[in-house]
């Protein structure tokens, strides 16, 4: 499978990232070779085979449902670029 | 009298023990080492004045006999590790001057060991790198050089500051990360021993996540036994990490004298690689001697998808990444860049703080996710994963260890490998598979090559049994008897 520098935009869309258009192109060429070079799994037999999606065969811990942190207002918001009386402060969300 | 920065961990914390010198002045003795070494730009924060206080602190802990394990050993800090009060970047700008208010679970039982922390080193961007050229303070440059050559090499990456930093004895230890080699190709490059620990050994709290069915921390030391005492202070269960293993820590020094006789050693014959240079055929062949004359079995064994480990984590990591790092939006922390439109925040604050390799990974990972691409990328790698798992779990099925070199070549020039991302890529190809399995796997230096430079050698043990790396290690330490040095030049 090939990017053209169409599918390139499409995709920086989704990974919310700003791509000049100037690069849209190299970026194709640079993120096709790499999938080229992927499809060489289509070699590989998978039938039957179940997907491995943890590398230790453990069952995720479960634990009682109490609160264990919080209250820290002032250290969460310690390194936000903008604060307001205990709030982040963000660029308009609503038009 | 040899310098106080040449001792390793093990004399180094006798040498305190015994109060024959205190943890300030060993303290101080790195500091003045890591002004002097600069040009490695191997650290990206010093910090000298709570270095000084800790060493305070551990020196008073000492003269009243309280002295934790590894009480007054100064080590540098990956900044991948998030360290209170201490600015942690991850090699990125998209952190910006980001202080985490909050210490890594990791780093947090090494001050409890009584470790004196120098400062955060230096990395690829995100971990993301085999040379340390993604990170966004430049390229770390290995200590070591070719003979007669002045031409700045490159440590390996991800966490070539930490390797770069123990081998030029800027830090006596230093914490690392693996998602696919970084612990293992940088020790390789640098003559150092490097450790990944199974997965779930070490927890993953407060460590920046990159690929979090993949990453695993350990440390980089001078010899195998100073890895053995860092990785026991960094191992242990740790509720506030979901995938970390509910298992005992076991003393890993007391297997450094254990004999290996009679354990049997695989020898994958797909870690064959053409074009592989012919001295690091040798040594591994080296390696296998050095096991035999201590008694072990040496025999063949076959990893036939071997050389489908690297696609398959090329598919798998940029898909955990994408969805890792879309947490960097620039509304809580880190860097907002300006735009007329939420949305366009988000473009720009991520298109300024991500570097190139990371926004290649990023996409490479929202593309294998999207609709329509999922099972044909990512479930597909998935079940190669596990095919590649299989075959470890055949192979430890006949044998207790497996023995490989470590990366395709020795330290190569910085800028080499640049420009073409999969050729960057393949410097992981004898490590990678590791990580898809969850194994254990130890590299340690095994000699030099024509130039000059050190090779290493890897073994990959079943899960949970570093300790049998650790003896397996500690012989082939001995046999190799590797003491060379990086000439300083710096």
């Amino acid at each position: 499978m090939s990017l053209d520098p169409e599918a390139v935009r499409k995709v920086a869309s989704l990974a919310h990232l700003e791509i000049p258009e100037s690069r849209l192109a190299s970026l194709a060429d640079e993120l096709s070779g790499i999938l080229a070079w992927i499809e060489q799994l289509d070699e590989v037999d998978t039938d039957k085979v179940e997907p491995m999606t943890s590398a230790v065969a453990a069952s995720l811990p479960m634990r009682e449902d109490r609160v264990t942190d919080g209250g820290d207002a002032a250290a969460v918001l310690a390194n936000a670029p903008a604060v307001r009386e205990g709030f982040f402060v963000v660029p308009k969300v609503v038009e | 009298m040899s310098r106080l920065v040449d001792l390793t961990l093990a004399k180094a914390l006798e040498g305190l023990g015994r109060r024959e010198f205190s943890a300030v002045e060993l303290t101080k003795a790195y500091l003045a080492e890591m002004s002097a070494a600069r040009p490695l730009n191997a650290y990206v924060l010093e910090t000298p004045e709570q270095a000084l206080a800790m060493a305070q602190r551990s020196d008073e802990k000492l003269a009243r006999g309280e002295g934790g394990p590894l009480e007054g050993a100064p080590l540098g800090v990956k900044d991948l590790f998030c360290t209170k009060g201490v600015r942690t970047t991850a090699a990125s700008r998209i952190l910006g001057e980001f202080t985490p208010p909050y210490e890594s679970t990791i780093t947090s039982q090494l001050w409890r060991d009584g470790a004196v922390m120098l400062g955060k080193l230096n990395m690829d961007e995100f971990a993301m790198g085999s040379s340390n050229e993604t990170s966004a303070f430049g390229p770390v440059v290995n200590p070591w050089r070719s003979r007669n050559s002045n031409r700045a090499l490159s440590p390996g990456g991800s966490s070539g500051g930490s390797a770069a930093a123990v081998s030029a004895r800027i830090a006596l230890g230093a914490t690392a990360t693996d998602t696919g080699g970084s612990i293992r190709q940088p020790a390789s490059l640098t003559g150092t021993v490097g450790v990944k620990p199974t997965y779930g050994r070490c927890s993953r709290w407060g460590v920046v996540a990159f690929a979090s069915s993949l990453d695993q921390a350990g440390p980089i030391a001078r010899t195998v036994e100073d890895a053995a005492l860092l990785l026991r202070s960094m191992s242990g269960h740790d509720a506030k990490d979901s995938t970390s293993l509910p298992v005992e820590v076991p003393d890993f020094s007391a297997s450094l004298g254990r004999s290996p006789k009679g354990l049997r050693i695989g020898v994958p014959k797909e870690y064959r690689i053409d074009g592989m240079p012919p001295e690091i055929e040798r040594l591994w062949s080296d390696g296998i001697a050095w096991l035999k004359d201590a008694g072990c079995e040496v025999v063949d064994v076959s990893l036939p998808h071997t050389r489908y480990a690297l696609p398959a984590y090329y598919i798998i990591a940029p898909a955990e990444a994408s969805s890792n790092l879309a947490r960097y939006d620039g509304m809580r922390y880190g860097l907002r860049a300006e735009g007329a439109t939420l949305r366009q925040v988000y473009e720009s604050s991520r298109a300024e703080g991500f570097g190139d390799e990371v926004k290649r990974r990023v996409m490479i990972g929202a593309y294998v996710l999207s609709a329509g691409y999922y099972d044909a990328y990512y479930l597909k790698a998935q079940k190669v994963r596990r095919r590649i798992a299989d075959d470890f779990s055949s192979a430890f099925e006949t044998v207790d260890a497996l023995l490989t070199p470590t990366a395709p070549s020795a330290a190569f020039a910085l800028g080499e490998a640049k420009a073409d991302p999969v050729a960057m890529y393949l410097n992981d190809i004898f490590t990678v598979t590791v990580n898809l399995a969850g194994l254990p796997a130890i590299s340690l230096p095994g000699g030099l090559d024509a130039e000059g430079l050190p090779l290493g050698l890897q073994l990959i043990g079943r899960p949970l049994n570093e300790e049998t790396l650790f003896t397996l290690a500690r012989t082939m330490e001995q046999a190799a008897g590797f003491e060379a040095q990086a000439e300083r030049w710096w």
